[in-house]
């Protein structure tokens, strides 16, 4: 059986940043349990003389000449921003009273 | 007129807008009230394009005047959601992006946009591409023109229905695990997942980025390597593209279409992709038996070949999405783009929380935090290290059947299309829908899926999949052109004509 319970959801949500409710919670706990369970079936064949793969057509060298290319405007990039000052993304406060 | 419009492919469109017999007006209009007329029911599309007439009226322009115009110019088509376009919304399914229009277009709609295609609008799909049936679109499903009470697959449901419906002659999809191949199977059209890094990713909503790739979606296997050599080839602003030059994939589909390109090819039949286990509609497994019948009776070498490890691929494929798709969706942090729900009093991590809980919908979440579990400390070696070992023994296994046979086939889905709602509440079912094309996906090859006939129980298509060593993309044009032609010989005619008629509203069609 997997280890998904209650409160590993709850700090796996805090971790993502997703503020779940408690009946999310609760749903998500058994059906990521099944899905853990199932999931895990990956261990069987995954033996250590086995390399891993990442990526499935490795390439080298992918990097593009570093010159000045076409790039946003400012305009641009904060058009679709929800809060912006006209030069920068606005956001609330970053810190909380606690920290 | 337009009612006839509609029906033809896209090659059939390019000869008569090359030779005047019709403009690129008329084409587009034809599609555009095809799209008034039935997609309040099947609701394949999102968006439609303000523009398209007019971009359709300048490439008629420009060809009166005398410019070199290439292939699929006036030619409309249709853009699945997760791809960037600067005069339309990209949503990629989801609330949270609702409204955005991009600052840029994605590589492979610049491409279009040169070719002098014409966008007709955005397709509907599961949000993130996290789905096998549009359900889980934050804006409601797509239904199956072959019956509206059923699923048109998934994740690109929009733009499989979009073409099987008449509403486009094709379109452009994105497979991470699936999501062209099975949609084409449950609506009976035509799509291909290219080589993994054979098109260009820049400006596709990230979803595994060692996964997913942009391809074409048709009625055809012409139409699809129309598309293909449109949009394929190297982009140098995605790092994974293949520098390669490529072969013609139209070349290929023509000399498959006219030759015996099936004298003597080995075909290869995967034992774990046969439903020998038991979950494989009879109808589904009837119509795949005659298919390679037929294809024996061309001259095909029917070989079977062995794949064990494809037993584990949805387990692995299940752990590298959602590890890859947690970090991509990441960026959705109410800062840069898309929605913000404030929160009074609260701080930045606050509000994307509010935000994330609220715009994401549940597969999202699921797999979100599914994928931050298996990246987490402690379990990181025992899922997602393990989940890519698997990826290793999946590629060999390719490469032992390779060494055997030059394509691979099996059914692109193991079922007809199911009833919407019928596996929304059950993830695990959902999963098992990508059991034959995920393997493709984990090991970069080239999968085409095509139709081969409607199921005997239920009248609905059934797909053939068809896949090729990486960068043999060729190939499988060439061979599903040769199948489509085996096929529509054998049957009378091609399976998409055989579609009921949709109900229509306001209009002739």
């Amino acid at each position: 059986m997997s280890e998904i319970t209650p409160e590993r959801v709850q700090h796996l949500a805090m971790l993502a940043r997703i503020a779940l409710t408690d009946d999310e919670v609760q749903r998500l706990t058994g059906e990521l349990g099944a899905i853990v369970d199932a999931v895990a079936t990956v261990q069987q064949v995954a033996t250590p003389d086995v390399p891993a793969t990442s990526h499935p057509i490795p390439l080298v060298g992918g990097m593009r000449v570093d010159e000045p290319g076409e790039a946003l405007t400012t305009e641009q990039a904060l058009a679709g921003a929800p809060d912006h000052d006209g030069s920068r993304f606005r956001v609330t406060a970053i810190l909380g009273e606690e920290q | 007129m337009s009612a006839d419009l509609i029906r033809l492919s896209a090659a059939e469109l390019s000869t008569k807008l090359a030779a005047g017999e019709v403009s690129s007006v008329e084409v587009t209009q034809a599609h555009l009230d095809r799209i008034a007329a039935v997609d309040g029911d099947v609701h394949a599309f999102l968006h439609v394009s303000q523009d398209a007439l007019a971009t359709a009226a300048q490439v008629d322009a420009d060809r009166a005047a005398g410019a070199e115009l290439g292939e699929l110019a006036g030619v409309p088509i249709a853009i699945k959601d997760v791809l960037c376009t600067l005069d339309m919304p990209s949503t990629a399914g989801s609330r949270i992006l609702e409204g955005w229009v991009p600052p840029y277009d994605a590589t492979v709609v610049a491409r279009l946009r040169a070719a002098r295609l014409v966008p007709l609008g955005k397709t509907n799909m599961d949000e993130f591409a996290m789905g096998s049936s549009t359900e889980h679109s934050a804006y409601g499903p797509t239904r199956n023109p072959w019956d509206l009470s059923r699923i048109p697959g998934g994740s690109g449901g929009g733009s499989a229905a979009a073409v099987a419906a008449f509403e486009a002659p094709i379109a452009l999809g994105s497979d991470t695990g699936g999501s062209i191949r099975q949609p084409a199977a449950v609506t009976g059209s035509v799509g291909v997942k290219p080589t993994y890094g054979g098109v260009s990713r820049y400006g596709a909503i990230a979803l595994a980025s060692s996964l997913d790739q942009v391809g074409p979606v048709s009625r055809t296997v012409l139409d699809a390597a129309l598309v293909h050599d449109v949009i394929g080839g190297h982009d140098p602003r995605d790092a994974t593209s293949i520098p390669d030059a490529w072969a013609s994939m139209a070349e290929a589909a023509r000399r498959g279409a006219s030759g015996d390109s099936l004298k003597g090819l080995r075909v290869g039949v995967v034992t774990q992709l046969r439903g020998d286990g038991g979950g494989f509609q009879a109808g589904v497994s009837q119509r795949f038996q005659e298919a390679l019948d037929l294809l024996a009776g061309a001259g095909a070498e029917i070989v079977e070949v062995s794949a064990p490890n494809f037993e584990y691929a949805v387990a692995a494929y299940y752990l590298i999405l959602p590890a890859e798709a947690s970090s991509n969706l990441a960026k959705f942090d109410s800062v840069r783009f898309g929605l913000r729900v404030d929160v009074a009093g609260g701080t930045v991590e606050d509000v994307m929380a509010a935000t994330r809980e609220a715009g994401f919908g549940d597969e999202v979440k699921r797999r979100v935090i599914l994928g931050t579990y298996a990246l987490s400390a402690g379990y990181y070696d025992a899922y997602y290290g393990s989940a890519q070992k698997v990826r290793t023994l999946i590629q060999r296994d390719f490469d032992s059947c390779f060494a055997q046979a030059d394509i691979l086939v099996s059914p692109s889905a193991p079922t007809t299309a199911f009833k919407l709602g019928e596996k929304l509440d059950d993830p695990l079912a959902m999963y098992l829908n990508d059991v034959t094309t995920i393997p493709a996906n984990l090991a970069g090859v080239p999968g085409m899926g095509l139709p081969m006939g409607l199921a005997p129980e239920d009248g609905l298509p059934v797909g053939l999949q068809l896949m090729a060593p990486a960068r043999s993309d060729a190939r499988l044009y060439e061979v599903g052109a040769a199948i489509e032609t085996l096929l529509q010989d054998a049957q009378g005619g091609p399976v998409w004509a055989q579609a009921p008629a949709l109900a229509t509203t306001g209009g002739v069609l």
